[in-house]
């Protein structure tokens, strides 16, 4: 028999976009309405993968010094190469300045200057210089204060190392979350008023990956399985320094800080694609220049692993500046390869990054089903959902950022919601519940013998999007992808797992998060064939430019057993019509 | 090291019930961590291997275990750095296990939390309602900024003498997180938090091994930590010193993050001059 939860809200994920939803609650309700709030997470809550982030997070601080909220939106907007809905982005610039002070009033060391206001530096695509970082660290930093400072409530739980398998919608209202207690193996209901999903990304779905391990878009498969619409799928960012050979990141601060991109003949290539903003162009235009120095040859190739890549090289800069804005970077270079970047250039290569789609959420954060009615009492924030700010390309700096505004955004919206419900809900979807347990327990734990191997599949998975849904697009490699990925569902369903004891099953949990990779890689990868442009992340050798008369839109796409059903929406356009996006 | 070497991978392993050592036989190439030589054990040899990792850049804190005897970050342990051809692993010490290298964090997680680890203020509105930072210069923020680093993986717990000896004892985790915020400018909780580890299984059961700033990867140095609060305890105690008064915001406070703070968007095709 199945555990129940019951709390008013339950969060699952607890990256910046889930802590910080979770203190916007506190903060609002001070005990005034006892609200309780569950945070699950499949890692340790303090482990998410937000600890990974390193270079910096935007807002505009002092206006006096030349920036404006105009001209933070127009970089974003531009950025997007203008899929991104302005009416989002505006709202968005506004609110991201109170949340670097906050984030500094609960703790952050963030950098700072002589005169004792907070430092701030450039990233890609901006044309004032506002990233605001703690060293390399800064993802690190802000999740460490967030996690800190909600120690000091008591109104909510942890729980830690559960992983949520799916989502219970009914009559068009969230009615909780079935997960695996991973410690014990057993399938608890988290019964909630209130939900939000804020997963994270999908990076593991590619063979070199600046993401953890754990981000594996669970969230985008849950909300998908229980019919929900994935918005703009096919925006895959690849940051263009990916250390080889694994793709761990070398961050853009590297570049912002004055660090040079050079080919294998020495000459600093992005003369030839951006001008003006040379290494500081945005990342999918500086991605796409790497793969054409790659493609016309000028690039060098890795001895031991045949990759070829282009340099980074910071020699320039100094150890004692590196030693202060970049330690991370340094060590990172230091103990994967043994080479000292204040010494020697780093090889570096497009590695996956970043998911610019994702659960299409309204502006308030609300998740969506269909064109316009929401789902009754779900929310999602960060990076798993699409509201969206980042349209086919988001700026370095602008994720953690959205994170923390999108998150009190979130938190706020539910505690209203919470003020007028206060009814208690004792309906439990028992069947709903228990077929997800037959499905786990019975289906893919029951098997015996025979049938298809988790890791087997996931490496052809992830070979499959490396060599055909990457920075660069055809038809045609679109088209092999697609037929590989349904061969791969195909052998899904008859997948085994090894390992049959209840405790720690990582086997089993893996094989929970390739059935969601493989419905995403769909997705990603239909949406790419579909979209016959290219605009920002998405670039198609096909249809090399931009295409606003047929393509100035989101795509959505819903699951159906025979796979992903594609409908468009227009952009909200509120401050400015596209224009060429030259840097 | 090249591609096609060869090596041991033994494995201190345990299922509930019983505990053994497994050795597993496996080459090398695409491997340089101890984490990635896990990963392709488990993905080629036995798919019932239980370890935890996430981010493979030592910043999550994931995957502590003690290695040819060190306690030690997985991801950040190169094969070539152990000189060896045999790599042993183990669960932490001092941390009940639960299955193979996977142990039970609850006391790492609740001395962390005993200790107080958020910025205290005299008035806690500041802390939401503020207009803007602190006034903190790049100075103040050195004071803690060391301490600062902690990823809780848990190692100095499994390096530290005294955590054996008395389970009660906080800990070299959680005692230099009492100090990281006790240095920090901003806050005002020095009597509060100081009161807090001044206890029989507090500060003072440290008897300085140092094992603790030894394991740790991030150069943390809890038992630095210790030492400095120490310092501080008796300055409390000699009332040398009673409190603190912490970094100031001069301006009134606001209501924090209202949309009336929004101003209105600019019109369709406002020029800014690209
Ligand atoms: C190496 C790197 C560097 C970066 N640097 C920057 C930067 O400098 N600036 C910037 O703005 N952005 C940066 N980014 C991007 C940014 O870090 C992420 O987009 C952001 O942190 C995502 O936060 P999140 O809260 O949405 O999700 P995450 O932090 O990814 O958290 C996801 C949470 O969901 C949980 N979860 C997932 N699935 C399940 C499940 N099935 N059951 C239970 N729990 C689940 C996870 O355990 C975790 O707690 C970087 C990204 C990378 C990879
Ligand atoms: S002090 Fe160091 S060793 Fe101890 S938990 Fe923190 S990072 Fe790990
Ligand atoms: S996997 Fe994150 S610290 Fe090793």
């Amino acid at each position: 028999m199945t555990e129940v939860m019951d709390f008013d809200v339950v969060i699952v994920g607890s990256g910046l976009a889930g802590l910080r939803a979770a203190l916007q609650i506190m903060k609002n309700d001070e005990g005034k309405l006892g609200i309780r709030v569950a945070i699950i997470s499949k890692l340790y809550l303090m482990r998410s993968h937000s600890v990974s982030a390193e270079g910096g997070t935007s807002a505009v601080l002092y206006p006096e010094e030349g920036d404006s909220m105009e001209l933070y939106a127009w970089d974003t907007i531009k950025g997007s190469d203008f899929l991104a809905d302005q009416d989002v982005v505006w709202r968005f610039v506004n609110l991201a300045t109170d949340e670097i002070r906050l984030l500094e009033r609960i703790g952050l060391p963030w950098n700072r200057r002589k005169d004792g206001k907070i430092e701030q530096r450039w990233f890609g695509g901006l044309s004032f210089p506002r990233a605001t970082y703690a060293q390399d660290k800064s993802g690190f930093f802000m999740m460490r204060a967030l996690y800190d400072t909600l120690l000091q409530y008591d109104n909510w739980e942890r729980f830690d190392e559960y992983f949520v398998t799916s989502m219970v919608i009914e009559g068009g209202k969230f009615k909780g979350f079935t997960a695996i207690e991973l410690k014990t193996g057993k399938m608890v209901f988290f019964k909630g008023k209130a939900g939000i999903i804020a997963t994270g990304g999908n990076g593991q779905l590619w063979r070199i990956t600046a993401t953890a391990s754990s981000t594996t878009g669970d969230g985008y498969g849950i909300a998908y399985m229980a019919g929900l619409p994935l918005e703009d799928m096919e925006f895959v960012q690849f940051h263009p320094t990916g250390l080889v050979p694994k793709g761990l990141l070398i961050t853009e601060a590297a570049r912002g800080e004055g660090g040079y991109l050079i080919n294998a003949e020495g000459e600093r290539f992005m003369k030839r694609y951006a001008p003006s903003k040379m290494e500081l162009a945005p990342r999918d235009i500086v991605s796409r220049a790497e793969m054409m120095e790659i493609a016309q040859g000028r690039a060098a190739t890795d001895k031991v692993s045949g990759l070829a890549h282009l340099w980074i090289d910071l020699r320039h800069l100094g150890k004692e500046k590196i030693e202060k804005k970049l330690p991370m970077i340094r060590e990172l270079g230091l103990k994967n390869l043994g080479i000292d970047l204040a010494e020697a250039p780093l090889p570096v290569r497009p590695t996956a990054h970043y998911t610019m789609g994702g659960i299409r959420t309204d502006i308030d954060g609300k998740v969506l089903n269909d064109g316009h009615g929401s789902v009754d009492g779900l929310w999602a924030a960060g990076e798993s959902a699409c509201v969206s700010v980042h349209g086919s390309n988001r700026l370095g700096s602008n994720s953690t950022i959205e994170c923390l505004v999108y998150g009190a955004i979130v938190g706020d919206g539910i505690y209203k919601y919470l003020e007028q419900h206060r009814d208690k809900d004792t309906a439990l979807p028992k069947e709903r519940v228990d077929s997800e347990e037959n499905r786990i327990f019975n289906g893919i734990l029951g098997k015996e013998s025979g049938g298809e191997d988790v890791y087997q599949i996931k490496n052809e998975l992830k070979d499959t999007m490396e060599s055909n849904v990457h920075v660069y697009r055809t038809e045609e490699g679109l088209r092999t992808a697609l037929v590989k990925i349904q061969e791969l569902k195909k052998r899904y369903r008859n997948i085994r797992v090894d390992d049959h004891r209840p405790t720690l099953n990582y086997n089993l949990q893996h094989a929970l998060e390739l059935g969601f990779m493989l419905e995403q890689a769909e997705v990603v990868t239909m949406g790419a064939y579909l979209r016959k442009e290219s605009r920002g992340a998405h670039a198609r050798l096909d249809y090399k430019v931009r295409d606003d008369q047929h393509w100035l839109v989101h795509s959505l796409a819903w699951y159906t057993p025979e796979g992903p059903q594609f409908k468009y929406i227009p952009v909200n356009i509120t401050m400015w019509k596209p224009v060429a996006r030259v840097y | 090291m090249n591609g096609s070497d060869e090596i041991i991978l033994r494995v201190r392993r345990f299922d509930g019930t019983r505990e053994w050592w497994q050795s597993y036989q496996i080459g090398l190439t695409g491997v340089t961590s101890v984490l990635d030589l896990l990963n392709k054990v488990r993905e080629e040899k036995d798919h019932t291997l239980a370890f935890r990792q996430s981010c493979h850049m030592g910043t999550c804190g994931s995957c502590g275990m003690v290695i040819n005897g060190k306690p030690r970050l997985a991801c950040q342990t190169n094969i070539s750095e152990l000189d060896a051809g045999v790599v042993n692993v183990e669960p932490m010490h001092n941390s009940p296990v639960i299955k193979d290298l996977v142990v039970g964090l609850d006391s790492l997680i609740e001395n962390h939390k005993k200790v107080k680890p958020y910025i205290i203020r005299g008035k806690k509105e500041e802390i939401f309602y503020a207009p803007r930072e602190f006034e903190v210069t790049q100075e103040g923020t050195t004071q803690f900024l060391q301490f600062d680093y902690c990823i809780m993986c848990n190692l100095c717990i499994s390096a530290c003498p005294t955590v054996t000896i008395d389970p009660l004892f906080l800990g070299p985790q959680a005692l230099g997180q009492a100090f990281r915020y006790l240095a920090d400018p901003r806050d005002e909780g020095w009597a509060e938090r100081l009161e807090l580890v001044d206890d029989d299984h507090g500060i003072w059961r440290c008897h300085f091994a140092g094992a603790c700033s030894y394991v740790c990867p991030k150069d943390v140095d809890p038992a630095k930590a210790i030492q400095l609060m120490k310092k501080e305890l008796l300055k409390k105690r000699l009332l040398i010193r009673r409190g603190k008064k912490g970094a100031e915001i001069t301006e009134p406070l606001q209501p924090h993050f209202t949309e009336e703070k929004l101003t209105a968007a600019p019109p369709l095709d406002f020029k800014r001059g690209d």
